[in-house]
């Protein structure tokens, strides 16, 4: 549980900005779902949420999603889910449940930078990018590799750039985290692979090449080389050799729902 | 800290503190139907509508719902009482701690879907957990409330 000495609706994000770079105990309110898992005494609990950033707009060549949208926003956002066949709901369907979903914000699920985040996972499978108050747009990839510190995430973009994405899980029990995530992607004749609850947080591969993603041998010989760059690990959900072998069935499962996807566009 | 809301269609005023949580500023405001269960976000009993959508009013702020409209089971108590008819004649409300949070997210997924499929209705009511049932009687009852013929 956590205890909030003061609450402060943020007028704009520069006064968010300039208090939480006061003191490490000024905090910004997201679903505050995490937050209560834990116990901390927070000075300035600051809130978002008046400052427009519940939105998930189109704009130009991307998805401008705002920090503070909920999960299920995002699941049910048509344009979102039409554009990406869907990969976004199946991604987000899993986490708990509906109410929980209308709970959680994006910027509270990305920001920490989670293990067993769906979130992350299937965003590093879209060429995606995260606006930061203080260092700017960075790309999902470099974010994810930096330590988490007093910055504010504000927007993520996502570029509609027309690739093909599978989302993949696997849960011991319905609305558990995830034992694994698995997010295969298909852009320019290039396939590229998420892993993420391995358990620590979501990797892209995308340095190993598949020509032919219909030829099982060189399926196989894919899933054998992206498998063999992850680390897996152990916890109370899977071992890490259960975990590896998941990471083969569900990447293969990802290429042959592209390969799918790619037939129906095909026919159309 | 002062909050303004609409508490089941009814304009209120309170002083709070900035970490109360939304189900506890409901029930010391006398709605009582709203169950602290896990206390962590997964089990839905604490269900209850933002603004028409159902959340978890164990993990919200209370500040987070100012001038906003807040719904309980109080709030929509015919609704309620049609469908619990259809959770007793199938014999699904055994301890009756989780009903009012489930009867909330049935009542919101009526609200967003009107005819759900089987699968609809599984997913929307994944987040309400019940240690009684064993969840196929409360199947039955959503089932014929939603008038959905089950394949054989």
């Amino acid at each position: 549980m956590f205890t909030i000495r003061k609450y402060v609706l943020a007028q704009d994000l520069e006064e968010a900005y300039t208090l939480r770079k006061k003191n490490k105990n000024n905090v910004i309110l997201g679903g505050t779902l995490w937050l209560k898992m834990g116990d901390r005494s927070i000075q300035n609990g600051i809130d978002l949420s008046r400052l427009s950033l519940n939105q998930v707009e189109e704009e130009g060549d991307s998805f401008c999603v705002g920090c503070m949208c909920s999960l299920r926003d995002l699941e049910t956002n048509q344009a979102l889910n039409q554009y990406f066949q869907g990969a976004m709901k199946e991604a987000l369907r899993h986490i708990v449940g509906v109410q929980f979903r209308n709970t959680a914000t994006v910027g509270g699920s990305l920001f920490p930078r989670f293990g067993f985040s769906d979130v992350l996972t299937i965003m590093l499978a879209l060429d995606s990018y995260v606006e930061l108050y203080d260092r700017g747009v960075i790309p999902m990839k470099e974010f994810v590799a930096l330590p988490v510190d007093e910055d504010i995430l504000t927007t993520v973009f996502i570029k509609k750039d027309n690739r093909k994405v599978s989302y993949q899980s696997h849960r011991i029990t319905e609305t558990d985290f995830a034992v694994l995530t698995c997010a295969v992607s298909y852009y320019k004749g290039k396939y590229s692979v998420v892993l993420g609850a391995r358990p620590k947080q979501a990797v892209l591969i995308d340095n190993v090449e598949l020509k032919d993603g219909k030829n099982e041998q060189e399926v196989e010989a894919f899933i054998a080389q992206v498998v063999d760059q992850v680390e897996f690990g152990s916890n109370m959900r899977g071992s890490r050799e259960y975990r590896k072998a998941l990471a083969k069935v569900l990447i293969r499962r990802g290429i042959r729902e592209i390969n799918e996807m790619e037939e129906e566009g095909q026919e159309k | 800290m002062k909050i303004q809301m609409i508490l089941n269609g009814r304009r209120i005023e309170e002083d709070i503190k900035p970490d109360t949580m939304l189900l506890d500023f409901v029930r010391a405001q006398g709605m009582k139907s709203v169950k602290r269960g896990c206390d962590t976000g997964n089990c839905g009993l604490c269900t209850v509508w933002l603004n028409e959508k159902p959340v978890l009013s164990c993990s919200t702020l209370a500040v987070r719902a100012a001038d906003s409209r807040v719904t309980t089971l109080e709030g929509v108590e015919e609704e309620a009482a049609e469908f619990a008819r259809y959770l007793a004649e199938e014999g699904a409300d055994q301890c009756g701690f989780c009903s009012p949070g489930f009867i909330m997210t049935v009542l919101a997924l009526k609200r967003e879907i009107e005819h759900p499929t089987p699968d609809q209705i599984k997913e929307y009511l994944a987040g309400n957990l019940c240690r009684c049932t064993g969840y196929q009687s409360q199947y039955r009852a959503l089932m014929k409330y939603f008038g959905v013929e089950e394949e054989a």
